[in-house]
């Protein structure tokens, strides 16, 4: 193996293996700190950058940051690599690629950049957006474009879509109806009305899925829903009937963390045939749904790469990516500040993970979305994630997670309210999915000016969106 | 489903239905001045938890008999958050008198201190109450302490069994929980499933000290007759989230 260096400053600085070189170049996070693989000073990091631009990104085809042999992973993203997508790029540095990527997002070449996802791998990916700031992830974010659909179109551009998350600590159905309905009324919900369920029994989950599907059959929404139980919980829930749109599944990017979750990719490429044979789809056939998060692997002690060394929580969460592609997702999201401060501590490192997950899995061909969200001991804050979704909605991203109030009650942290959804897209001239809008304007929801009506109490729609929840 | 629109306020019947904050209103796309302020507040409560120190003179002064005092390897607030791996050391050159007892309880501040000074000597002295057999070594306040340093404690001691009183990770409406959390033969390198664990233990909203106390002793009875707690001690202890 080569040795890789260079002189910084009349100071040397070596890095003997690709996984030493992928954590040292690295911005700075909590996570690497902990699992000892951060670079050990600002120059250091910088140093590792300057090696890891000149590297050619073929590297990556060759040279493996978790073993072939071992990682399911790794030989799936190898296996799969399509070289002739790769070819525009083939002879480039990493560096180059950056470059490359800036000049074709400046010009508007959202062709150009799209088309190379089946040749990109999750590591080429994660070095290149290790040498971007964050106005160039939000540049080349908002040019690759990615497009799915089920019962509303994903991704288009000038669009903005949102999971409605109507949580309740104890799966009560009016109250979680009642979260829906408040949702519904901010114009949200155009991604999938999500549920995470408050315990994974097959019973509960049937019930849930049953109670949202009235609830968009009932009123007509072009929208999906989706309860966030195990995946075999939703292969039970199929065999008995259940109305499942999409099949749910936590991702992370090692086959050891993927076994801490429970899965295989035999088993979820099962539970992916199983939805597509419902035939529930009216725009697409997207039925699956994942998320995944920095800091996933390393949390389940599954983090380690070639030669046992830990491998920085960024790439590894770029391998995840690599999982969830296979598997033709509508919607995949990282939940990007609920970990904890051991892996992203503060408002910065948690903002800079949300825009290169965001980049990452758009450069990898998933509609990706974020959880912009955080816990009580980050030291992180509501300033913090405006920000963030500010510059999300900038960077194209698909979609965004909002709960009433941004007070998750069920799973104790914050993330976005319906009022941030509503803020992103006025802000930034944007709109919800089109199949959506129009169900808006149908309900007399929609304003001339192109937002979501604010109602007054008495008001018609939304009197009769509330009569339409009593049978 | 059991919405109705009757009354004057349909929001009034949303509202009613959930602990979540639907039904807020608006000031344009965002919230009104006073609901933003009450989730300011909120958040507050919860970051004052998490960062206000714990005293431990006036947790010793709340304490009965006598109280030893630990610290974790992790030197302050900001490195604890960022390396759990270090609260769950002893810090350098911690020595603790080998007891031979059956139990230790410690308490420790977590990830709110707060917790442990409103909760902690309630749930010590309940649950000492029911454990007439048991000998009992010295209490141990531990601060910057992850519910692992038990492990470290309870090895130093000596003891059979470790229960730890931790303050818990807070919550918008619940910056004052504590959690119990029981380890049969503890020393370094014990795992979450080998643990047990009531939480939520923060009257009057939550557990009362001996409904918590009452189940705190029934588990460590039953990890005595076992040999052994965490999964393998059925029923009233769930296996873990990890901390």
């Amino acid at each position: 193996m080569t040795v890789r260096r260079t002189t910084l400053g009349g100071r040397t600085h070596e890095f003997p293996t690709l996984v030493e070189l992928m954590a040292k170049a690295t911005p700075l996070r909590s996570g690497d700190v902990l699992a000892g693989c951060a670079a050990e000073s600002a120059a250091e990091r910088v140093a590792a950058q300057t090696v890891l631009a000149d590297l050619p990104l073929a590297t990556f085809l060759d040279e493996q940051v978790v073993g072939y042999d071992e990682d399911d992973v790794t030989r799936l993203v190898l296996d799969t690599h399509d070289a002739a997508a790769f070819a525009p790029v083939a002879s480039l540095t990493v560096g180059e690629f950056r470059d490359r990527l800036l000049a074709w997002a400046a010009a508007g070449d959202e062709t150009s950049i799209s088309a190379l996802a089946p040749g990109l791998t999750p590591e080429m990916v994660a070095a290149t957006s290790k040498l971007m700031r964050n106005a160039d992830l939000v540049a080349v974010g908002r040019r690759t474009r990615v497009v799915t659909g089920l019962r509303s179109t994903i991704g288009l551009p000038g669009t903005l879509a949102s999971r409605l998350q109507p949580n309740h600590p104890t799966d009560d159905p009016v109250g979680v109806t009642a979260s829906i309905l408040d949702g519904l009324l901010h114009g949200s919900g155009d991604a999938v009305i999500g549920i995470n369920p408050a315990t994974d029994s097959p019973a509960r989950t049937v019930a849930l899925l049953d109670l949202v599907d009235a609830v968009i059959s009932r009123y007509g929404i072009p929208t999906q829903s989706c309860v966030l139980a195990h995946v075999t919980t939703t292969l039970r829930a199929m065999e008995q009937g259940a109305p499942v749109d999409l099949v749910f599944q936590s991702v992370a990017g090692t086959q050891e963390a993927n076994r801490g979750f429970g899965v295989t990719l035999d088993l979820l490429a099962e539970a992916r045939a199983g939805a597509l044979a419902l035939g529930r789809g009216t725009v697409g056939d997207n039925v699956t749904y994942f998320e995944t998060g920095q800091g996933s692997a390393l949390s389940a002690g599954a983090h380690l790469g070639v030669g046992g060394r830990p491998v920085d929580q960024q790439t590894l969460e770029a391998r995840a990516y690599g999982v969830a592609r296979q598997f033709r997702p509508l919607l995949v999201n990282t939940v990007v500040g609920f970990i904890g401060p051991e892996y992203l501590y503060d408002g910065k490192q948690v903002l800079r993970a949300g825009l290169e997950d965001h980049l990452c899995g758009k450069l990898l061909g998933l509609p990706m979305g974020v959880d912009v969200c955080y816990t009580n001991h980050a030291e992180v804050d509501g300033d913090d994630t405006d920000s963030l979704m500010l510059l999300l909605g900038a960077a194209g991203c698909s979609f965004v997670i909002a709960v009433p109030g941004s007070d998750d009650v069920m799973l104790h942290y914050q993330s976005l309210s319906f009022s941030d959804v509503l803020t992103t897209r006025s802000v930034l001239g944007l709109r919800a999915a089109p199949e959506f809008e129009a169900w808006l304007a149908r309900m007399d929801l929609l304003g001339d000016d192109g937002r979501v009506r604010e109602l007054a109490p008495d008001a018609p729609a939304a009197k009769a969106l509330l009569a339409a929840a009593t049978p | 489903m059991a919405i109705s629109v009757a009354g004057d306020d349909p929001w009034a019947v949303l509202r009613s239905a959930t602990r979540a904050r639907v039904a807020l209103g608006r000031a344009g796309d965002a919230l009104p001045t006073a609901r933003e302020l009450e989730f300011r507040a909120a958040h507050a409560a919860a970051r004052d938890a998490v960062h206000s120190p714990l005293d431990v003179d006036r947790l010793r002064a709340d304490l009965d008999g006598e109280v030893l005092v630990v610290a974790s390897a992790a030197p302050d607030r900001a490195t604890y958050l960022q390396r759990p791996d270090l609260g769950r050391q002893l810090a350098e050159g911690t020595t603790l008198p080998a007891t031979g007892a059956d139990l230790a309880v410690v308490l420790a501040d977590g990830l709110s201190p707060r917790a442990v000074h409103e909760h902690g000597p309630g749930l010590a002295a309940a649950l000492l109450e029911r454990l007439p057999g048991w000998s009992a070594a010295p209490l141990v306040v531990a601060t910057q302490a992850r519910v692992a340093l038990g492990d470290a404690v309870g090895a130093a001691l000596g003891v059979r069994a470790v229960v730890v009183l931790i303050g818990e990770r807070p919550g918008l409406s619940s910056a004052d929980s504590l959690g119990a959390y029981l380890t049969w033969d503890p020393r370094p390198g014990r795992v979450d499933s080998e643990r047990n664990c009531v939480s939520n233990v923060r009257p009057p909203h939550g557990l009362s000290y001996a409904q918590a106390a009452d189940t705190v002793a029934a588990l460590l009875a039953g990890a005595r007759e076992l040999g052994a707690s965490g999964v393998a001690l059925k029923d009233e202890g769930p296996a873990l989230p990890s901390g």
